[in-house]
Order: C-alpha cells, then sequence, then structure tokens
C-alpha cells in the first residue's frame, strides 16, 4: 500500500502487515497465503477457482481494513491506494480464476450467471462503502455526479456508433454480398478508413464537422460543431463500418453453398433465401463483428475525450493533466470493465447462435 | 408429360446445350448421362430456370415454363442435388417441410406429410423427425434430401448426381429406394449421371449428352444393343455390353420348367445376376423362385442365347 501527503505527490510504501493493527489484517494476509497455495498447483481446476476467490476475498480485506487505519493520523489531504503488492496480487489471482474457469469450461448460460455474479460482488463491495477511503473512490466521490453524467456518454458513444454502423453497415454488406462489384468497390475504402491512426481521426473530424456546422443551416442546432459529440460520434461510426460490412459479407458467404443452391432450387426468393437460410447460419460470423466493433469502440471512445466528446476519457485527460493517477484509473479501470463485460457477452451470444450448440442440446 | 422443344444455352460463345428437344412420359425416370461439360446439368438446370434458356422452351403438361415466375415455377418441381444440400440450422422435419411452408400448407398438413415420407424412406418418424442433419449418416442426410424434394408432390422431380457422394454400397441401396418409391408413387424423374451404369440400371429412358448436342435417346436396352455413335458405344463400354444387357433382364421373363442344384435365385433377381452364380459355383443351370417356391430354373444355355440374340 502507498499512503501519500496528497493526492499528487509519489507515496510511501507500507508493507501489508504494517497497514494496520495485525489482529486486523492477519486473516486477509492468512487468506492470501492459503489461496496462494491452493491456486498454484496446477492439478485441480476446482481447488485453483477456491484459491483464487480466497486470495481476492484475502487482497480485498487487508485493502478494507488498511485504508482507514493508515488515514487515522495521516492529515486532511493524505491518500491511501493499493501499491504494487495489490495489483501483482490482485493479477496472479485473477489469472488463476480465469485459468480455473476455462479448464472447467462452463457453459455458455452458466458463463453469463457467473458474469453477474462477478458483477454484483464487486458492485456490493464498492457500495458498501467499505473500500471508499481509498484514493480513487474519493476521486469518485468528488465528481459522483460528473462519474455517471460521462458513464452514459461512455455507453451512448459505444452503443450508439454500434447501432448506427449496424443500420448502416447491415444494408451495406448486404449489398455487398450480392454484387461482387459493390464488394470490390467498398471494402478497400473501408479498410483504408480503419488504418487512419485514431487521434488523426479524432482531428480530422473537427475542421470537417466544423464546416458543415458553420455552412448547413440548422445543423448546429442538432449538435453538429467540430468539437464534441458529433464528431467523437461520426469517428467511431466510421471506424466500425469494416468490421460490420466485412463480417456481415463474410457471415452471409459462410452459408453452404449446396444449402443456398437448394434454396433457390426449391422456389425461395432472394429475400426468403436471407431470412431463412444465410442471415442464421451467418449469425455467428456477424455477431463475431459487432463484438469486435462494440470491444474497440469502448476502448476508442476514451479518445473522444480529447476533443470534448465526453465519456471516461475525460478523467483520463484531466487526470494526465494533473499528474493525479487515480484520476486516471478512474477513467480508465471502469472502461476496462465495461469492455471485458461486453466481450463476455457478446461471446456467450455468438456460442448461443452458433448452429452446431444445438446438436449437444 | 414434358416437352422440351429445341432448347439452347449458349455462354459466350459456346453452346453448353444445342437445340435439345425430347419428351419425358409422365410416371418414369429419364437418364441424362454424359461426361463432364457435356451440358447434362445445364438442360436439368434450364427445366425449373436456374439457368434461363437462350431460346427454345421447355412445357410441362402443355404449359410452357416461361409462362410463370420461376420461384413459383420451382416450388412445382422438386429438386434434388448432389452432396443433398440440407439446411444445417433445420431440423429432418423442417427440412423436409420446406417447400410445403413455402406453399403455405397448414402445419398438421405438412406434419402428417413429414412423417409419410420418412415412413417410405425406412426412417422410423419419432426417431428422426427433431434430428439435425449433422447428426445423420451420409445415407440418411441423401435420403432425407430426395424426400424433401419430394414432400409437396411436385409433377416433376429433377436429380442432379443425387448419388455422387455416396459409396458404393450405400449407393446400391439409395438407386433400389428410388425405383421402388417411384414406382409407388408414380413420379416423374429427370436425373443427371456421367455414370452409364446408374443410368442402364434406373432409367425407362437413357439420354445421352455430348458436346451439347443429345446424341441418343431410347430405351437401355437400344442404348446398349444399338448405340448410334461411337461415343455411346464407348460410355457403354464395349467389353461390357453383353454384361450390361443381360442385367436388365429379369429371370422371370426366361424360366422354364426343370430341376437344378444348389441355391436358388428370386424371379426379379437379373441374367447376370444367374450368370455370375453359375460361373461361380460351376454350375449348368440355377434354380429360380418367387416367394420362396421354386417355379423352375435357368440354364448357361438360355443365357448365353440371350446374350447373342443382338451380337
Amino acid at each position: 500500500m502507498t499512503l501519500a501527503a496528497n493526492r499528487i505527490v509519489a507515496g510511501q510504501g507500507v508493507m501489508a502487515w504494517n497497514v494496520a493493527d495485525p489482529v486486523a489484517t492477519w486473516p486477509g494476509v492468512a487468506a492470501v497465503l492459503l489461496g496462494l497455495a491452493f491456486g498454484l498447483p496446477a492439478r485441480f481446476a476446482r481447488l485453483r477457482l477456491c484459491g483464487a476467490v480466497l486470495g481476492l476475498v484475502g487482497v480485498l480485506w487487508v485493502l478494507m481494513q488498511g485504508a482507514p487505519a493508515l488515514l487515522d493520523q495521516a492529515g486532511e489531504y493524505a491518500r491511501v491506494s493499493p501499491a504494487m503488492g495489490f495489483w501483482f496480487l490482485f493479477a496472479i489471482f485473477s489469472l488463476l480464476l480465469v485459468d480455473a474457469l476455462l479448464a472447467m469450461a462452463p457453459g455458455p448460460l452458466a458463463r453469463g450467471g457467473l458474469l453477474a455474479v462477478v458483477v454484483g460482488a464487486m458492485g456490493a463491495v464498492l457500495w458498501s462503502g467499505l473500500l471508499s477511503d481509498l484514493s480513487i473512490l474519493r476521486e469518485y466521490s468528488a465528481r459522483s455526479d460528473a462519474f455517471y453524467r460521462e458513464f452514459l456518454r461512455h455507453l451512448g458513444l459505444a452503443f450508439g456508433s454500434l447501432g448506427a454502423a449496424a443500420v448502416i453497415g447491415f444494408p451495406v454488406g448486404i449489398l455487398s454480398h450480392r454484387r461482387a462489384g459493390l464488394r470490390a468497390a467498398i471494402l478497400p475504402i473501408l479498410s483504408f478508413l480503419q488504418t487512419v491512426p485514431s487521434l488523426a481521426m479524432f482531428g480530422l473530424m473537427i475542421p470537417l464537422l466544423g464546416w458543415v456546422g458553420h455552412t448547413v443551416p440548422g445543423a448546429q442546432a442538432i449538435g453538429i460543431a467540430g468539437i464534441g459529440f458529433a464528431p467523437a460520434f461520426l469517428a467511431l461510426v466510421l471506424y466500425s463500418l469494416l468490421p460490420v460490412v466485412g463480417n456481415t459479407v463474410a457471415g452471409l458467404a459462410s452459408a453452404p453453398p449446396a444449402a443456398v443452391e437448394a434454396a433457390r432450387g426449391m422456389g425461395m426468393t432472394q429475400q426468403q433465401r436471407l431470412l431463412r437460410v444465410e442471415l442464421p447460419l451467418g449469425l455467428p460470423i456477424i455477431l463475431t463483428g459487432l463484438r469486435i466493433v462494440l470491444v474497440q469502440n469502448i476502448g476508442l471512445a476514451v479518445i473522444a475525450g480529447l476533443i470534448g466528446g465526453g465519456g471516461f476519457g475525460t478523467f483520463v485527460f484531466q487526470g494526465l493533466n494533473q499528474t493525479a493517477t487515480d484520476l486516471i484509473l478512474l477513467g480508465a479501470l471502469p472502461t476496462v470493465i465495461l469492455a471485458l463485460a461486453s466481450a463476455i457477452v457478446m461471446d456467450i451470444l455468438v456460442e448461443l447462435t452458433r448452429p452446431t450448440a444445438k446438436e449437444t442440446a | 408429360m414434358i416437352e422440351i422443344d429445341r432448347i439452347t444455352k449458349i455462354y459466350a460463345d459456346t453452346k453448353a446445350v444445342d437445340s435439345v428437344s425430347m419428351t419425358v412420359e409422365t410416371g418414369t425416370i429419364t437418364v441424362i448421362v454424359g461426361t463432364s461439360g457435356s451440358g447434362k446439368t445445364t438442360l436439368l438446370r434450364m427445366i425449373n430456370r436456374l439457368e434461363e434458356p437462350t431460346s427454345g422452351e421447355v412445357r410441362i403438361n402443355g404449359v410452357p415454363t416461361m409462362s410463370v415466375k420461376p420461384h413459383i415455377l420451382r416450388r412445382r418441381i422438386g429438386y434434388a442435388i448432389q452432396g443433398h444440400g440440407l439446411f444445417p440450422h433445420h431440423t429432418v422435419a423442417r427440412n423436409i417441410g420446406a417447400v410445403p411452408q413455402l406453399l403455405k400448407w397448414s402445419r398438421a398438413e405438412i406434419n402428417a406429410r413429414v412423417d409419410e415420407l420418412l415412413a417410405l424412406f425406412s426412417m422410423e418418424p419419432k426417431q428422426f423427425r427433431n434430428r439435425y442433419p449433422a447428426e445423420l449418416s451420409g445415407g440418411q442426410q441423401q435420403r432425407v434430401g430426395v424426400a424433401r424434394a419430394l414432400a409437396s408432390r411436385p409433377e416433376l422431380l429433377l436429380m442432379d448426381e443425387p448419388f455422387g457422394a455416396l459409396d458404393p454400397i450405400i449407393r446400391n441401396r439409395a438407386q433400389e429406394d428410388l425405383r421402388r418409391i417411384q414406382q409407388k408413387l408414380g413420379s416423374t424423374i429427370m436425373l443427371v449421371t456421367h455414370d452409364m451404369e446408374e443410368a442402364i440400371l434406373l432409367g425407362d429412358r437413357v439420354a445421352v449428352m455430348d458436346g451439347g448436342k443429345l446424341v441418343q435417346h431410347g430405351t437401355p436396352a437400344e442404348i446398349i444393343t444399338r448405340p448410334a455413335t461411337a461415343f455411346v458405344a464407348n460410355m457403354v463400354g464395349d467389353v461390357e455390353r453383353p454384361l450390361r444387357l443381360l442385367s436388365l433382364i429379369p429371370l422371370g421373363e426366361v424360366v422354364e420348367p426343370g430341376a437344378a442344384n444348389g441355391d436358388a435365385l428370386s424371379t426379379k433377381a437379373s441374367l447376370r445376376d444367374a450368370l455370375s452364380a453359375c460361373l461361380w459355383t460351376g454350375r449348368e443351370a440355377v434354380p429360380v423362385e418367387n416367394d420362396g417356391v421354386v417355379v423352375g430354373r435357368v440354364t448357361l444355355d438360355t443365357i448365353r442365347a440371350r446374350a447373342e440374340l443382338h451380337a
């Protein structure tokens, strides 16, 4: 753990067993040691799972006990943050947890339940206020209104751009699937867009949309301007088009040619072939495209903070300017958690739509 | 009755099908046979307008196929292809019911038809109805593919190398099944193959295609005994012609009174089977039975006489 005089200066390390009264910390330290003992041997996945959970509880316990105790006599502006030791142990136990779960290979529904339990547990720990003395949560409580506003902004940017890209990308993908000429023209353009560095893309949006906002009447009234939500949104949509269109084309093409031919031969119209054969068979690949887009956009939306687009990026860049590490983390950690959770949910959806999954049912 | 009238298909400069005319009687199997590139598949695909003819026309019971929209036409014509083309994400029942569903039959009608067809193809409906194609063997997939093509009681069934992907033993069984079912239902079938043996075995009429042209159209016996061109003779295989011919003649047709030793053959077995049995067991004659009762015998002399009849 680190203890610092205020939020800016570098802190001073404090060993786990010194953070508080030994009586208060020893159950946590013991749990960590026990967790390592259970978790490190690779033989039994269940044992490793227990060890990982025990270890996580242990490090959290030390954190909970340590934070108020350290702050007790340290002055009004003092800050407590987890230090290297915590992050290391946290990473080790998380890896053990993931590894154990992979070895146990739960079904898609079980994974969904597990995700809900983990998110619920995290929510409960944060809600209970047991960790609220930590620096990062101090930063949070100082701007909880802004946090929720930017959280919604972030969701709006990531999911909104996904939705817009899907609305544009699906029809384009379906048309490109049918016409080889269109496909040959569109995919290179989209992959070129994908190669524009994200900062440059956001930068390019500023003059472009600024010009639109000035010249097109009424554009400014609906929020189109050089900086802010609109350019960030547009840039994200442009980035999303390649995965959406590309995977739609690949998905539709993945239907076995004999099945498509049979569908034509039995008298299905083009529409019926699309809805009954090509789309259902291509759905896993199409959803994989959406998964890529979603995870990518949740990450990219951070950079939108630079051009006033809002989102968690706001905190990251504020934190960078103030050299306040915990403020950066306040922006970065929720982004990572959001991206991970979305990836897991989308993976579950992909698996559920895979036709082979039904065979085992 | 299906009338194909001077139908032609031209791709770029090559004539894939060159002014082919033929008539197919209702309730018969016509096998179109040829090497690859002979235009046989294109000819078949022009009948349900998967390929649009460059010129000429096809009439089904007097009605030109060009007078209806292609997808409406195709719902009236069964279509079975090599590698079955089943929908992997649909159950067997949904696959078989696909065309009736397009024709908006009621659910009860479709279910009844699916069970009827599964039973016809010797697949227990309860056991197979809800399986997915990937859970079936190759032979079963192929049978479901043919059942699907027959589901709406089409006036014509087109089959493009339907048995091409099967191994020889299963292929034999599938061919026998098709014959049996065709006789039971009285379906009109046009089947494309590159295998002359299959053509002779299955066809009431055999049409031989070469270079886009129809070079001969006749009964299997005519094709074997009087090949119109060297190409047809070559397809039949000169050395095997007598054997092919013998395989067309059932024992019931030539059985004579008298006794013979050894295992009996059915009246439905062919003279080729009888010849094979004679040679293998060193007999001069084999007994012939009908439903377990010996009705006479067939001698090697009779077999030889029939084979020489056309020489």
